[in-house]
């Protein structure tokens, strides 16, 4: 054993430096290579953002900020008459509308599927909802066109108009003629989209949740409702919270399902039953025609998409550094 | 609780068994046989906790203890291929019975786990969310019982500043008895403590036992320990088991110093396990 480790000793100190010295530049060419690639992030970010900005420049300068309270949408008048109000309204009621729905139901299904679910049954509805994901936005809007919306005109609204016939606030928002395309309808279809990132990331999330803590809660007497409730959902919130930012980024943006069922209209009704605009689905059904001060009043809806998602996540994350300043962390 | 539970007149059948507990019977357990899956992890195990005795159970990793642990209050039910068989009664209650109110239960039968577990809220919530699971008590009665509780964990003057503070905030030691704090809260009548103190720094596991010999006053104490040292200080019985079996029940000193059976002779001497 001695004798042995004499032997090593002894070789060691020239060939050892030696076979490291040629590690050193492969770790040399490692660090640059992730380096760059990390660098690259920033890169175009700013890069998106200087062309949006300089796309955008003629409307600024002609709008100002105006464009953000003009309702009206006029490209062919002389000279056009641009304002961000209505796609804006869209944007946000269809995306808050589609939480709405999304977020109960996606950790509803996750809760399931951790919590309750028979085992024979948890890998299939775990799959349906990552194929739920897997689907082509066109055909979801496809789907919203062709059923859903025929649907909603003529089943759902007559039902609601008549449930809150009269009712002040409620009324105004289910009443109108029926429309197969309208806010309601994309915000149904933009909360079936986000589900399964709500879910999947809710199921991953209440997975760390340690046995050992859920046991101990149940030990004091909790149902599976108690535990769910008041351990595993504080214990996880920062990941379900990241889950449901996730989802909301995804809703803001989504461009081609809605841009097939949400009607394109500028005007902003009361009625989530009317048709309206998103940002995305503005600029996806008029940029290719357009030009001149039409085509950078786009960008700058462009680019208020991105301030817009900016602010609502970093409200986002506001809201989640409160919570845990409550929480006493 | 004492006028209801019954002396175990008949001697249990297992060999390896010694003369009965003087204190009456709280937890009793028949044949108790339990299973994972085609597993058998326990084998006609019959034994009573004495009302307001510590019991130890001490053995090698894997014998059985922590799963028997787990049957006192129902927690293998909560995973799916897991059963017991046999008779096990709480005073008069079969725990064992299908019907049986599990949430009920849990509150007269407390757990305190291996590792701490403090739930996600502040140290006054942990307390106050056991208690207002089964009663409906106003503010300054919640204020009283909380205090109660913390006492009772030996807690209390080393957070009493700071009962808004996340229960996560704590030492590992001071955790545990939040713990401890929030089964005693419940008001329970047996506590199972499983390994409490394998996760703690030896000051706070002297707190720990300590505040297990006072709470032995008022509650029937199990307890799952690796550390004989430590079965031998807190505990009034001490149960031995191997491989699934209950190889040896009897008086803590009796057990450490004459055991009748070979094998607690060779486990407690470390020749094995």
């Amino acid at each position: 054993m001695a004798v042995e480790s004499n032997v090593i000793d002894a070789a060691g100190p020239y060939d050892r430096a030696k076979a490291l010295s040629a590690f050193k530049l492969g770790d040399v060419t490692f660090y640059w290579i992730t380096r760059l690639s990390a660098i690259s992030v920033l890169l175009i970010l700013g890069g998106i953002i200087i062309s949006l900005v300089v796309g955008a420049f003629p409307a600024i300068k002609e709008y100002g900020l105006s464009f953000l309270w003009t309702q009206r949408w006029a490209p062919s008048a002389d000279p056009p008459v641009l304002g961000a109000l209505g796609p804006m309204y869209g944007t946000l009621v269809t995306s808050f509308i589609a939480m709405l729905i999304a977020i109960p139901v996606g950790l509803g299904i996750a809760i399931f599927l951790t919590e309750l679910c028979p085992q024979w049954l948890r890998r299939p509805i775990g799959m349906a909802v990552e194929l739920l994901a897997g689907i082509p936005s066109i055909i979801y809007g496809m789907w919203g066109f062709f059923v859903l919306g025929p649907f909603l005109a003529n089943t759902f609204q007559p039902f609601m108009i008549r449930v809150f016939d009269g009712v002040p606030v409620l009324g105004a928002i289910f009443a109108g003629p029926p429309s197969y395309l309208s806010l309601f309808n994309a915000a149904l279809i933009l909360a079936i989209m986000v589900l399964p990132f709500i879910t999947s990331i809710s199921v991953d999330v209440f997975k760390t949740v340690p046995p050992v803590l859920k046991e101990a809660a149940y030990g004091v007497g909790c149902t599976t409702w108690e535990v769910v409730r008041s351990v595993v959902i504080p214990y996880t919130r920062v990941g379900i919270i990241g889950g449901i930012m996730l989802a909301l980024g995804r809703a803001l943006g989504e461009t081609m399902a809605v841009t097939f069922i949400i009607g394109n209209s500028f005007r902003i009704s009361s009625s989530i039953f009317a048709p309206g605009t998103t940002i995305s689905a503005a600029i996806a059904s008029e940029f290719a025609e357009s030009d001149g001060l039409h085509q950078s009043g786009l960008i700058l809806l462009g680019l208020l998409l991105f301030v817009l998602t900016f602010f609502v996540l970093a409200a986002a994350r506001l809201m989640l550094l409160r919570l845990e300043q409550k929480a006493g962390r | 609780m004492s006028e209801m539970s019954v002396s175990v007149s008949a001697p249990t059948v297992h060999p390896g068994s010694q003369p009965l507990p003087e204190a009456p019977a709280k937890v009793t357990a028949r044949n108790l046989n339990f299973y994972y899956g085609e597993h058998h992890a326990l084998k006609n195990i019959n034994l009573a906790l004495g009302t307001n005795r510590v019991t130890a159970f001490i053995g090698p990793s894997g014998c059985g203890k922590s799963t028997l642990l787990r049957i006192f209050n129902r927690m293998y039910d909560l995973y799916p291929g897991q059963r017991a068989e046999g008779q096990l009664l709480l005073d008069h209650t079969n725990i064992l019975d299908p019907k049986l109110d599990l949430n009920l239960l849990r509150a007269r039968v407390g757990m305190v786990f291996q590792k701490p577990t403090p739930f996600p809220m502040t140290i006054y919530e942990n307390i106050a969310f056991g208690i207002r699971l089964y009663e409906k008590i106003s503010k300054s009665e919640m204020d009283d019982r909380v205090e109660k509780a913390l006492r009772g964990g030996a807690l209390w003057n080393e957070v009493k500043d700071k009962l808004n503070a996340s229960g996560l905030s704590l030492s590992g030691g001071q955790q545990q008895r939040l713990c401890i704090a929030r089964t005693v809260a419940v008001r329970p009548e047996v506590i199972l403590f499983d390994e409490p103190c394998s996760a703690l720094d030896p000051i706070s596991t002297a707190k720990v036992e300590e505040l297990i010999q006072e709470l032995s006053e008022n509650y029937t104490i199990a307890i799952v320990t690796h550390n004989m040292q430590q079965a031998a200080r807190v505990s009034d019985k001490t149960a031995f088991m191997y491989l699934g079996e209950l190889i040896e029940f009897d008086d803590t000193s009796k057990i450490f110093t004459s055991p009748s059976d070979r094998r607690t002779q060779d486990y407690i001497t470390g020749r094995f396990g």
